[in-house]
């Protein structure tokens, strides 16, 4: 990681899921979402509208969701990126994941890992949503496919069985 | 070629300063869409996202001031959203939650779209923009700030540090119309607010003119009609909503034409003026 304040270039490293990735030949206008994929190798992120309005993009940096292509790669050296590939270890998928394929809230799948990526965020801030909060948490996640009913009840099972596993 | 990250105000002053045409960048929310689309190829970036200076904001005995860097999700979860509902409401209205999660309100004035949600709030609240730069600080009122479409008082080198707006007893909202709740850019967009001490009704409107406007004649008509105690009748709100269609600029585009902005920003007007004197 280069210095407080000074120009990084072209190589630089990003702290992606616990792990330093570095980056070479990088240009510096390249979004994240750019560079998780196409340099990182991390496909998981989908890439579609790249202006922030379908959410399929969506990772956390610092534990706050938000849109890769709307981040300056460059720019996010130091910051703990978590793409949907670091929610869960792999082969064993997180509550929210089991949810969607067990409630059918997968179709298509391509809007999928944004809305787990989404629904960890929201759950994480908020584990007793109600349903308005729950849509306007999602709202940012656009699927053609469901209708959203299926994605709202895999939010709701997953609200149920964290509160059955606290008590 | 290179991309900034100064951890402070001096420093990105001070880049901006010895890079020229290098581009500020706040949360990415309008620059990073234009780069994606190869419309713009900074060969210098300085990110402001890490200065503190700029995320800071405060609620004194007089005026609020907010930083540049203070993001959506902030000026909506934060005190601030009780201190200006109008602007907690704007905010609300804008993107989805991760584009809330960094775009900034400093970002809003920079890029100065018509359609830009909290632009009509500041319009009405009498914003004044504060702008610093190596060489120095100066402060704009907001009026003066926005020029034109995506154009404003900002000179290169310069960064708005905040906005400061002053503290006033009354009721404000934010109303806008667009084709769906969530993930949706203002066709037409108004902010009313009051001033009970002064007894003035201030309303700007968004996405029907070159910058956010106000409506002066409308706002001293409707200052004398009201009583301030009582619910405001059918006929003031309705003269209200014509006198403030007048004042609109709109155009015809691709997401609406200019008589159907002038109509919606009339009716905008009409209900944020029964709101505010509901009881």
């Amino acid at each position: 990681m280069s210095p407080e304040g000074t120009p990084m270039n072209e190589a630089y490293s990003l702290l992606v899921n616990g792990q330093e990735v570095p980056i070479v030949d990088a240009w510096i206008g390249e979004s994240l979402l750019y560079v998780l994929r196409e340099r990182a190798g991390l496909t998981g992120t989908k890439g579609a509208c790249e202006q922030g309005e379908c959410g399929s993009c969506s990772v956390l940096i610092d534990g706050e969701l938000v849109c890769s292509c709307l981040v300056n790669a460059a720019a996010s050296v130091g910051r703990e990126i978590t793409t949907v590939e670091g929610i869960a270890e792999a082969g064993a998928p997180s509550d929210v994941q089991r949810a969607f394929v067990e409630c059918g809230a997968v179709q298509c799948g391509f809007c999928t890992p944004g809305l787990i990526v989404a629904t960890h965020a929201l759950l994480e801030r908020s584990p007793e949503p109600s349903e308005l909060e729950v849509r306007e948490a999602l709202s940012g996640n656009i699927c053609r496919c469901t209708g959203y009913g299926r994605i709202l009840d895999a939010v709701a099972k997953v609200t149920v069985s964290r509160r059955s596993v606290e008590s | 070629m290179a991309v900034f990250v100064p951890r402070s105000l001096a420093d990105a002053l001070q880049t901006l300063a010895d890079v020229p045409g290098a581009v500020p960048l706040a949360g990415g929310t309008d620059l990073m869409v234009e780069v994606n689309a190869g419309h713009r190829r900074p060969t210098d970036i300085v990110a402001l996202d890490r200065l503190d200076e700029l995320r800071a904001w405060s609620i004194g005995p007089d005026v609020v001031t907010i930083g540049a860097g203070c993001t959506y999700r902030e000026l909506l979860e934060s005190d601030l959203a009780a201190e200006l509902p109008a602007l907690a409401e704007a905010s609300r209205t804008v993107g989805s939650p991760q584009i809330r999660q960094t775009g900034t309100i400093g970002g809003n004035l920079g890029t100065c779209s018509p359609a830009g949600d909290t632009l009509p709030v500041l319009a009405a609240l009498d914003a004044t923009v504060h702008i610093a730069s190596s060489a120095g600080t100066r402060s704009v009122p907001v009026h003066e700030f926005m020029v034109g479409v995506k154009r404003t008082a900002l000179a290169p080198g310069e960064l708005i540090t905040a906005v400061e707006i002053r503290r006033r007893d009354g009721w404000q909202g934010y109303s806008k119309v667009g084709v769906r709740n969530a993930m949706v850019i203002s066709v037409a967009g108004a902010c009313l607010a009051t001033d009970r001490t002064a007894r003035t009704v201030a309303i700007a409107l968004g996405s029907v003119g070159i910058t956010a406007l106000r409506c002066i004649e409308a706002e001293t008509w409707v200052a004398e009609q009201l009583d301030w105690s009582s619910p405001v009748p059918e006929a003031t709100a309705r003269g209200f909503g014509e006198r403030v269609a007048a004042a609109s600029r709109p155009i015809d585009d691709h997401r609406a034409t200019a008589q159907y902005r002038r109509h919606a920003v009339g009716v905008l007007a009409g209900r944020l003026l029964q709101r505010a004197f509901a009881v």
